[in-house]
């Protein structure tokens, strides 16, 4: 371990070099201007400007683009606070407490809280990859499809039972997710599903679509029927709103502590960021004393889900480079880049490229360090953006979704499929289905589908894959557990009152 | 907003700018970006292909237009070559194939056939090598296939990127060769396939080399044979003595199975004979760059280059070929 340091001290040199610091900045404004239009996404954005870094050193290179990585990490939350646009898939669960709190005019709370969790969970994540990464490299190398299916089964289980709606809206809206993930190619068998002969559905229902329509434009028609306006009143501009703040967000180290582990096992087990975001989100309602106020602007509802899906996203970047798996579609263009630039991700690359992995990890410190640092004083500015009228503020908004929308896939059916969501968005609203399941289920239902499917080929289509070892059995239970948790609370209940009679 | 909406234009304007350069002339060039469309998804071997090949060609300033790479890759890649099918005579659009080419249609059942596209030049073709992780006894091929015809059917699992393409069809043609029935496991791409091998959730894969030589040199799996009819001729040292050059052939182990595939590059229908031949001259250039030959060696391709009449002839013989193959296996759509 101490080896470690000493070459992480070495990556320090290399990160700090003024010509990497520049990259850096350039990296994280580039990062949040591609989180901020929805659709355009991370990985497109590395996607595009990857032919820019081949002439540079492999090392600035990565620099760069991870920058645009953290940015686009940092700029999903803006939108999300701001107009209940989700930039990124990550940043869905900081809609449902970021945007009611930019609607009762703390818009300038919210961004602070979602960037200071963002930059420590993915603090905290890097101090991991520093001391353990060997250690999390060989325990990812754990998770088969058995293993990963249980992951999925917990985030879904813990959305059922944790949720604030009654049980079987929830399961109704969560099926329905499941039927629209089902569209498309079916990885297992190479055949067309549901697809009933069109051209446009061969891609079946691309999450960002679903949920730029669902939640932006579902939100526009909710504040049209209900005259024009945002609700809420006009946030006022203090430029100390970032100090005022964090004042009050060291009394909520439980939740970051325990958002961070969730983000961090996450990001290794190549779940991912999406799902960390929503289980931290879930556990921090039923944990919290707080837990009932959620989904009305709880400063607690953002930090929990910005805290789990930057620590997920950082540590992601740990398979990637020690086994050669992405743990995000960004996460798989870096690691083409990586072999672009000559170099082979892998088991061997932290021992023959130490000067280059050391100065990546070097510079995911200093990245999120110049990171926030930008992005706070983006604050005010972002915030002020809620004075504008809403009559005028409105169609710009229906613009850049529908530009979000074709960007996705260069495609102009999913401009009006994102119409198509909006209104489904609303009429779910108005009749109280919760949206959040629906849009998991788009999410991991093709994933969760898959490595369900896998497990079976490789049993024989026996069940008892899933409790084969204790890895998989634990987290089974846990998913049981989480997803039958009404039922047990009930029964407990039931059984106090039962007792004293 | 605005200010930075303005930057990033900006910047991209940049890169275009520097992607610009005089060219001697000829017939014909584009007159505006080149749409480059990958019928794969990010990240994959077509995928890293598309984007070196976009980055030499930047580099070296080959075109006097920008290329811009685009994934359509819906429907096992039906999306992308039904998109180019439908550009009908337009040569500001090109796309790079996989073997999905012939077995998508095949599979899916998607109106489309590569003679509805044009065909312009052979980059390179794919080795596939089978490997077992290095934990395993099985030193040769030879072992591994005695261990197989030991236990019963659907004992050893096979891994494998996508459902009825080549890992698939590699596998069934494997199965022939040895009268034994292996449990085949689909995953999302050639990486994971590989990582899965190493933590032991499959016996063994047939992935491309590129996808785990780097797995090799870190120990963690073990190569036993290459799906071609010669060893391939890269000398490079990856583990201790061992380089690609050493690892024998599927047949010379008893395993008569041979499969390569297609690194091609495809136009839209009704292109003038000039169009192709400004992108063939294009591609052929991309192939003097060392980047490229860099490329070629790191993934152990075979550096096989065919335009014209060869390469339609090749092309032929290739389809009838996936088609015999996959009847066989029973991997045709039902319509």
């Amino acid at each position: 371990m101490f080896d470690n340091f000493i070459n992480l001290y070495h990556g320090f040199a290399i990160a700090s070099d003024p010509f990497n610091i520049l990259l850096m900045a350039v990296g994280i404004l580039l990062g949040v201007i591609i989180g901020v239009l929805p659709g355009l996404g991370g990985a497109n954005g590395v996607a595009i400007l990857l032919p820019l870094t081949f002439s540079m050193s492999p090392t600035s290179a990565i620099i760069l683009l991870t920058c645009i990585y953290w940015g686009a990490l940092f700029g999903g939350a803006i939108t999300s606070v701001l107009f209940n646009i989700p930039g990124e898939p990550w940043s869905v669960a900081t809609t449902f407490d970021g945007h009611p709190m930019a609607r009762n005019g703390k818009a300038g709370e919210a961004l602070t809280a979602a960037f200071t969790s963002s930059f420590v969970g993915a603090f905290v994540a890097v101090i991991m990859i520093t001391l353990i990464a060997p250690l999390v490299a060989r325990f990812a190398l754990q998770f088969g499809p058995a293993e990963k299916f249980a992951v999925y089964f917990l985030a879904f289980a813990s959305f059922v039972g944790m949720s604030k709606e009654p049980p079987a809206k929830t399961i109704v809206s969560m099926m329905i997710g499941f039927a629209l993930a089902a569209v498309g190619l079916d990885m297992v068998t190479g055949q067309l599903r549901l697809t009933f002969g069109s051209e446009e559905l061969l891609n079946g229902f691309d999450f960002l679509i679903a949920v730029i329509g669902l939640f932006g434009i579902g939100e526009i028609l909710l504040t049209m029927e209900e005259g024009l306006e945002f609700r809420g009143k006009a946030a006022k501009i203090d430029p100390k709103v970032v100090l005022k703040t964090w004042a009050t967000l060291p009394r909520y180290w439980a939740t970051s502590l325990r958002s961070c582990i969730i983000g961090c096992w996450m990001g290794i087990t190549p779940a991912g960021a999406t799902p960390a975001s929503f289980m931290a989100y879930g556990i921090a309602k039923r944990v919290s004393k707080n837990g009932k106020n959620f989904g009305n602007g709880e400063i607690e509802g953002v930090i929990a889900p910005e805290t789990a899906a930057h620590a997920a996203g950082t540590s992601a970047m740990l398979p990637m480079l020690a086994l050669g798996v992405p743990g995000s579609p960004t996460a798989a263009v870096l690691l083409g880049g990586l072999l672009i630039w000559g170099l082979q991700p892998g088991p061997m690359l932290f021992v023959e490229q130490s000067e280059f992995v050391w100065g990546l990890i070097a510079s995911m410190y200093l990245g999120n360090v110049v990171g926030l640092l930008l992005v706070l004083t983006t604050v005010p500015l972002f915030a002020s953006i809620l004075r504008i009228p809403f009559s005028i503020i409105a169609p710009v908004i229906l613009v850049i979704c529908a530009i979000g929308a074709y960007t996705v896939n260069n495609n102009v059916f999913d401009v009006l499929m994102m119409m198509v969501f909006g209104v489904l968005g609303y009429l779910l609203k108005k009749t109280s289905y919760p949206l959040a399941p629906l849009v998991l289920a788009i999410v991991l239902g093709d994933s969760a589908e898959e490595a369900f499917r896998q497990s079976l080929l490789g049993s024989g289509g026996s069940l008892g894959v899933f409790f084969s070892n204790p890895l998989v059995s634990t987290i089974m239970v846990l998913g049981l557990v989480a997803g039958l948790w009404p039922l047990i609370s009930n029964a407990i209940g039931r059984f106090r009152v039962a007792q004293p009679a | 907003m605005n200010i930075f909406n303005a930057f990033g234009l900006g910047a991209i304007t940049a890169l275009g700018i520097t992607a610009m350069s005089l060219q001697p002339a000829a017939a014909w060039e584009p007159t505006k970006p080149v749409e480059f469309i990958v019928p794969a998804g990010t990240g994959g071997g077509a995928d890293q292909m598309a984007r070196t090949l976009q980055g030499i060609i930047a580099k070296h300033s080959l075109m006097s237009t920008q290329l811009v790479v685009i994934n359509k890759s819906g429907g096992a890649g039906g999306e992308g070559f039904l998109d180019v099918k439908n550009s009908k005579a337009n040569p500001h659009k090109i796309v790079i194939t996989l073997s999905n080419l012939f077995t998508t249609p095949l599979a899916t059942g998607i109106p489309f056939n590569w003679k509805d596209l044009t065909p312009v030049a052979m980059l390179a073709l794919d080795e596939f090598v089978l490997w077992v992780n290095a934990e395993k006894p099985y030193k040769t091929a030879q072992e591994y296939v005695t261990a197989i015809k030991a236990a019963p059917d659907g004992t050893f699992k096979m891994g494998g990127t996508g459902s009825k393409q080549e890992d698939q069809i590699i596998t069934v043609a494997f199965e022939k060769a040895i009268g034994k029935k292996l449990t085949y496991i689909p995953y999302k791409g050639g990486g994971e396939v590989a990582v899965q091998l190493v933590g032991g959730h499959v016996d063994s894969t047939v992935n491309n080399p590129i996808e785990a030589v780097s797995q090799w040199r870190g120990d963690k799996v073990r190569p036993l044979c290459v799906f071609d009819d010669k060893t391939l001729p890269y000398t490079d040292k990856i583990l201790g003595d061992l380089s690609w050059s050493s690892v024998p052939t599927c047949k010379s182990a008893g395993v008569d199975v041979e499969y390569l595939m297609l690194r091609g590059i495809f136009m839209p229908p009704g292109v003038s004979a000039e169009q192709v031949a400004y992108f063939v001259d294009l591609f052929k250039k991309v192939r003097e760059t060392p980047e490229w030959q860099q490329l070629m060696k790191d993934g152990a391709f075979n550096p096989t280059f065919m335009a014209g009449p060869e390469f339609v002839s090749w092309l032929e013989g290739s389809e009838k070929n996936h088609k015999a193959l996959m009847q066989e296996a029973g991997f045709i759509a039902g319509n």
